[in-house]
């Protein structure tokens, strides 16, 4: 494990995940998650854990992105005031 | 909504680079996902991640050729089917090992599976065959959610005028 990159990555993952809940827009909020889960993947990878890592870029920043658009296809992309 | 602007119906307008680009990459993300699940009991992987990585294969399809395409080539009858084998291969071999180890109850115990004639080869085999059940199953459920979460009403209705 190497602190410094640990220490940007959860700082930087910290960051998205505070912009993804504030933001109004929701496509951009469903695209920072799913570079939320590709971080969250790296940090999984730098902790030696290969097989958590690989399940969350598959269904993190894969198959639930993609479920996030289909959904947000259905309704508004600005949320209310 | 605006149902008329975004393209996810028909697949109309799609462009020819995307077109090619997916009928290029669906093999190839099919044949990984396909190495993933083999691979699964000696490395990283598995069933459940060879099968999401199986079922993104469709979504990329879906988001080139458009639902009503996919949905003719990978109907939800073939998904139904699919989704229950899987159920009934991991049950199945499970049961199977109940059945061969003779009444000791060895529930997907796999060693006791008589596919060759070492306990250890019988277990690598019977954890394929297990994983293959887990990713059948897991492919069809996520294509499932992923197809019913963007088909819209009037789309069922022109694929059923069609059929």
């Amino acid at each position: 494990m190497i602190f410094e990159l640990d220490l940007a990555l959860l700082f930087l993952i910290v960051i998205i995940a505070i912009v993804a809940i504030t933001t109004r827009d929701l496509l951009s909020a469903i695209m920072l998650l799913c570079a939320y889960s590709f971080l969250m993947a790296v940090v999984w990878v730098e902790m030696h854990s290969v097989d958590v890592a690989f399940t969350e870029a598959a269904v993190g920043a894969g198959a639930t992105t993609a479920f996030l658009i289909a959904a947000l296809s259905r309704t508004k992309r600005w949320e209310k005031k | 909504m605006p149902s008329k602007d975004t393209d996810t119906g028909t697949g109309k307008g799609g462009s020819i680079v995307v077109e090619t680009m997916t009928r290029l990459m669906v093999p190839f993300i099919q044949l990984f996902a396909l190495y993933v699940i083999i691979h699964g009991a000696g490395g990283p992987g598995g069933g459940f991640q060879g099968g999401v990585i199986f079922a993104s294969s469709f979504v990329l399809y879906v988001i080139a050729f458009g639902i009503v395409k996919a949905g003719n080539r990978f109907s939800e009858r073939a998904n139904i089917v699919l989704f229950s084998t899987g159920v009934y291969l991991y049950a199945g071999v499970g049961l199977l090992c109940i059945l061969f180890s003779y009444g000791a109850a060895q529930f997907l115990n796999y060693g006791y599976i008589p596919l060759t004639h070492h306990f250890e080869e019988n277990r690598a085999l019977g954890m394929d065959l297990v994983e293959v059940g887990i990713g059948i199953t897991v492919m069809a459920v996520i294509t499932s959610i992923f197809f019913n979460l963007v088909w819209k009403r009037e789309e069922v209705g022109e694929r059923e005028g069609e059929d």
